[in-house]
């Protein structure tokens, strides 16, 4: 079938409206697993090394909770507007999986940690709040190779147990999305919100942070819902935005040549575009939930979530406001310079260091994000560091140096670091705007370039131009701009 | 050469150790001696750790040397533990063919404790396979013969425990109580079984059945000689959750105080119908005899007695359907190698498990699936909490809790085949786990000339209240010399 | 309460849940013991709970948690130590597709 391109709202024009809601599993950035010592830093270990007998499953193993882990999913849950009852407990979800050694995952069925909250996004300049239903904590599974890849295919699989009991959070979306766009920008900004309070390390292709989908159709202006498909496997921000459209274009065709939906759990292959069905020759789930007798239920009390809600960083919404406002910035700057709790903390380290606001903003989103993207290296990282470029800049600010000089001082010690005024006083880079040695040079670009004099006085005003760039080129990009323009014009007229 | 010590308790073992009448290095030769002697008949060891307990016997020694009183009291002392207790580099089965192999890469808690203390190590007992089952008869290594008939069941699922110490083998053993699995053996192999308090022994090693009921304790020839194992493992264990951080109280220090003044409660549905007439008298008299100590005697009523076997056949099931899920032939144990995964988890299932463990996982997974939780599981959760409230309020008239700890004594082998017949053994046992109470069974005479037990069971915590009591009736009754006839072999040899 | 019977189908459908490869003839026997003790089980139906909260844990226990300290794995060769396959330092499995 082919795709049809669906990017409105309402789809407009044909009388359904898509509803999705967003199943986000996002791993904690604890030190240690949820309910063992094992580190977490299980990414390129070698398998099976990063187990204990607890999270191999091993008979006679007992859980016990992380506190960093409820911790974090508690500033989560705030960050995103959620209550905390007073009340919860951990509950075991049974099925048999060779990723999960105990044959139940330790998660949170009737009374997870937190419940409604919302999350706020723009798209298109337009503000969408979208419900959280829920965010609890369980712990993650093992992983599998397929021989050849392929699961269908394999004649075996290999288990990997690092990753087993890795805190991850689940965070339950309504179905509160309209487009795939929107779908995008919620998981953007939740991102984003994770990141800034530092509880998951935002990497997708990692699967630190994973996506799944529940996609259906209705008619425009109904309340009840469509036959649900859920979609897993978008292991990117594209992924999420492609799948959803094709999904939508898929289920829409369906419907509209007459045809009837079957609730089913369907994978978004990357390479081919395209969603396949997941069904199965297994039966249908029943997970046959109860209360996790191994450990006891928690009693967050409001002291207790007084406490990490003081934990809480500003989020980047109140970080762009504050931004616009305190430092006189656009809606455009701000919303950069907020993008990463990184960014927006080296922009505030370069204002506090004495750069004024809208100069430190013009060379962050400037020349300081490119040579960033250039060596995949962040400024707070690279050799010259937050501090070496306030010092930069502030020789731009002084006068010192001139923006040409700068850039070039920029590029050359961004990787390696360095002293910028040390440099400039030791290369004599300082800006040539001493009135009485520029009007030197002056005086003979003026009697070498008669005739680019002439052209100015009979009305050439490009003239002056290269008049300037004479100046320059004497002074090898020193002199100050500003003075030989005053220069020229006051001995040449006009 | 005639064994000195077999049948001999802990305290006057300790006490000969220190006194240098005996070495552990003796002591472990004699009771591996009389285990090879008797053990072809009660079939109570599964692992065999001889060398091991060299090691451990001279170590013991060297130690008892250097400390001299100092010494922790079980220091050189042989101890068998229950086939369901994980003890580092040392075959572990549950008594079922899915981990024959299994050598778990850790110790649990309180065997730990043990080693800490200096135990020695003789060997890994025979039980009901995962610790399911009131007989000894569902072991995949064969049943338990019991030491004073070889014929009859040792009660269950501890049997090997109680056999290998009622025979005379160790003075002291660890078993697991999940509904009476220490006590209900205890009563029909003579010995002292006792089930802590929910929460007082740490779980951590031990292969869970039940979670929320399982409870490690120990078995013993003396009331005495179970404080000393009690106070050994009991306590605080991080790595258990559930393990509570209340401060252990040292029951030795109020074992002597006899029940003189105390409050003791008879609940009448205790003595209901099903219980054998010679277990009654025997029970009855035992309570005359705590009466004629000065404790005042007073009929109590737990109406819903009989609701928790119920009770107990849901909750136990659906929490074994969980913890069993992770024998699935994956990471350890053994698998049957099938075409697909999903065929060699219904293999290796399928053949792994024993009959009862199969019926009671097919029992749990039927109360938790969908449209049955309600009926089944929510149900008898509910239940669970009347039950334990009616003893909370028994608990504010009476001290502790006289009463049968099994409605019979030993009975033979093969004769109950109905599992609803053997579920019956453990409906005066049962009621404790679920409401998380300490209980003990000590020996209370001969019925038809086998043991009797009776039961005392206190509140929460007051482990120490329900040893005292225990002790004072043994020590007016004089059955600490109740000992099988296996006992008397090894003087004899 | 009335209880409909076990069928097959219902007693084949849990053992599937639970993973367990039953033959023909233990299929009809659990069929039979479980309904016995379901049967028995009804006596539950005699206690009234309808003001009673569930219990799922006596201990007590709010709150037991340990600090976020990462302490030494075993290693993989004692993780696949008991293996009954392994593969290159993983836990080898049959064709999880049919
Ligand atoms: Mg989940
Ligand atoms: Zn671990």
């Amino acid at each position: 079938m082919t795709t049809q391109q669906v990017e409105s709202r309402g789809l407009e024009g044909t009388g359904y409206e898509a509803v999705i809601g967003l199943e986000v599993h996002a791993q904690l950035l604890t030190r240690s697993k949820m309910f063992c010592g094992c580190s977490t830093a299980y990414f390129d270990a070698p398998p099976n090394s990063n187990v204990c007998p607890v999270c191999l499953g091993l008979p006679g193993t007992l859980p016990v909770m992380n506190r960093e882990a409820v911790e974090k999913t508690v500033l989560t849950a705030l960050a995103l507007n959620c209550e905390i009852p007073p009340f919860t407990k951990f509950d075991r979800k049974n099925y048999f999986y060779p990723d999960l050694p105990k044959g139940y995952q330790i998660s949170q069925y009737d009374l997870p940690l937190s419940r409604n909250g919302f999350l706020e996004f723009a798209v298109d300049g337009r503000t969408v709040r979208a419900g959280v239903t829920r965010v609890h904590l369980e712990e993650d599974t093992g992983t599998l190779k397929h021989a050849g890849d392929l699961i269908h295919e394999a004649t075996s699989s290999l288990v990997d147990l690092n990753r087993a009991g890795v805190p991850l959070m689940e965070i339950v979306g309504e179905p509160d999305l309209r487009t795939a766009e929107e779908a995008r920008e919620y998981v953007t900004r939740l991102r984003q919100v994770l990141m800034y309070i530092g509880v998951n390390d935002g990497s997708m292709e990692r699967g630190s942070l994973r996506c799944d989908a529940n996609v259906s159709l209705r008619r425009a202006g109904a309340s009840e819902f469509g036959t649900k498909v859920e979609i897993k496997n978008m292991n990117s921000f594209r992924a999420v935005h492609r799948a959803l459209d094709y999904e939508i274009a898929r289920q829409l065709q369906v419907l509209q040549s007459g045809g009837t939906l079957v609730q089913e759990t369907r994978g978004w292959i990357e390479t081919e575009g395209r969603t396949v069905s997941q069904r199965s020759k297994e039966q249908a789930h029943d997970y046959r939930y109860f209360p996790e007798p191994d450990l006891p239920p928690l009693q967050l009390d409001s002291a207790y979530v007084e406490r990490v809600r003081g934990r809480l960083s500003e989020l980047p919404d109140a970080r762009r406001r504050r931004f616009e406002s305190q430092y006189g910035l656009s809606a455009y700057e701000a919303a950069i310079l907020i993008a990463s709790r990184e960014d927006a903390d080296v922009y505030e380290g370069l204002v506090s260091a004495g750069v004024p606001a809208k100069l430190a903003a013009n060379w962050q989103i400037g020349d300081v994000a490119r040579l960033a993207n250039a060596h995949h290296v962040p400024l707070h990282r690279s050799g010259l560091g937050v501090a070496g470029l306030a010092a930069l800049l502030r020789l731009v600010d002084t006068g010192t140096i001139n923006g040409t000089t700068a850039k070039e001082l920029l590029d050359e010690l961004y990787i390696p670091g360095g002293d910028p005024l040390a440099v400039v006083s030791e290369r004599g880079l300082g800006q040539v705007n001493d009135a009485g040695e520029l009007g030197t040079v002056v005086g003979e670009v003026i009697a070498a370039n008669l005739k680019a004099v002439a052209d100015f006085r009979g009305g050439k005003e490009q003239a002056l131009g290269s008049l300037v760039g004479q100046v320059m080129k004497a002074t090898r990009g020193r002199a100050d701009a500003k003075m030989v323009n005053a220069l020229l014009r006051e001995r040449i007229g006009g | 050469m005639a064994e000195r010590w077999v049948g001999s308790t802990i305290t006057a073992m300790a006490a000969a150790l220190r006194e240098g009448r005996v070495t552990a290095v003796q002591l472990l030769s004699e009771a591996i001696a009389h285990r090879e002697r008797t053990d072809s008949r009660i079939n109570a060891f599964l692992a065999r750790t001889d060398e091991l307990a060299e090691r451990q016997a001279r170590a013991a020694d060297e130690r008892i040397q250097r400390e001299g009183a100092a010494a922790p009291v079980l220091c050189g002392i042989p101890v068998a533990l229950k086939d369901v207790l994980c003890l580092d580099g040392v075959a572990t089965t549950a008594s079922s063919l899915i981990i024959e192999g299994f050598l778990p890469p850790y110790t649990g808690t309180a065997v730990q404790r043990l080693l800490d203390q200096g135990a020695v190590v003789v060997g890994k007992t025979n039980c009901d396979e995962f610790a399911m089952g009131s007989s000894n008869e569902n072991s995949a290594y064969g049943p338990v013969g019991n030491p004073w008939d070889v014929e009859r069941v040792p009660g269950g699922s501890s049997g090997g425990s109680a056999a290998s110490v009622a025979a005379g083998v160790v003075p002291y053993s660890l078993g697991s109580d999940t509904g009476g699995s220490i006590r209900q053996p205890a009563a029909l192999t003579g010995t002292v079984g006792f089930k802590p308090t929910y929460g007082r022994v740490s779980r951590y090693g031990l292969i869970a059945f039940a979670s929320s009921l399982d409870q490690i304790g120990p078995f013993t020839n003396t009331v005495e000689d179970t404080a000393h194992v009690y106070r050994a493992i009991a306590g605080h264990d991080p790595l258990d959750s559930t393990s509570s951080t209340a401060a252990v109280e040292d029951p030795l220090e109020t074992l002597h105080e006899g029940v003189a003044g105390m409050r003791l409660g008879v609940p009448s549905e205790y003595f209901a119908e099903g219980l054998e007439p010679g277990v009654r008298a025997r029970v009855e008299e035992a309570i005359e005899t705590l009466r004629s100590l000065g404790a005042s005697i007073e009929e109590v009523s737990l109406p819903s007695t009989d609701a928790g076997l119920s009770t107990y056949y849901i909750l136990a099931p659906a929490e074994c359907s969980s913890n069993l899920a992770r024998f699935d032939g994956v990471r350890f144990g053994k698998r049957s190698e099938e075409a697909s995964l999903l065929r060699s988890y219904l293999a290796t299932r399928g053949a792994g498990f024993g009959p009862e463990v199969k019926r009671r996982i097919m029992l749990g997974t039927y109360a938790l699936s969908s449209g049955y939780y309600d009926a089944y599981y929510r149900k008898a959760q509910k239940v669970r909490t009347v039950i334990a409230g009616e003893f909370a309020r028994v608990f504010e008239q009476v001290d502790a809790l006289v009463c049968p700890t099994s409605p019979t004594v030993a009975f033979t082998q093969g004769a109950r085949e109905d599992p609803l017949a053997m579920y019956l053994c453990d409906v005066l046992t049962i009621p404790v786990n679920l409401a998380g109470l300490p209980g003990i069974s000590l020996p209370c005479g001969l019925s038809e000339g086998l043991p009797v037990g009776l039961q005392v069971i206190g509140p929460r915590f007051q482990d120490a209240r329900v040893l005292r009591v225990a002790h004072a009736y043994e020590q007016a009754s004089g059955v600490t010399a109740l000992r099988s006839p296996m006992v008397a072999e090894a003087a004899a040899a | 309460m009335a209880r409909m019977t076990l069928s097959r189908d219902d007693v084949a459908h849990v053992a599937m849940l639970a993973r367990l490869g039953l033959s023909d003839d233990e299929l009809e026997r659990y069929r039979h013991q479980l309904d016995a003790i379901l049967d028995a089980i009804g006596r539950l139906n005699e206690v009234d709970t309808s003001s009673v909260e569930e219990t799922a844990q006596v201990g007590g226990l709010v709150n037991v948690w340990r600090e976020d300290e990462p302490r030494e794995s075993i290693g993989s060769e004692r993780a696949l130590a008991n293996a009954p396959d392994r593969d290159d330092g993983y836990f080898r499995v049959g064709a999880i597709q049919e």
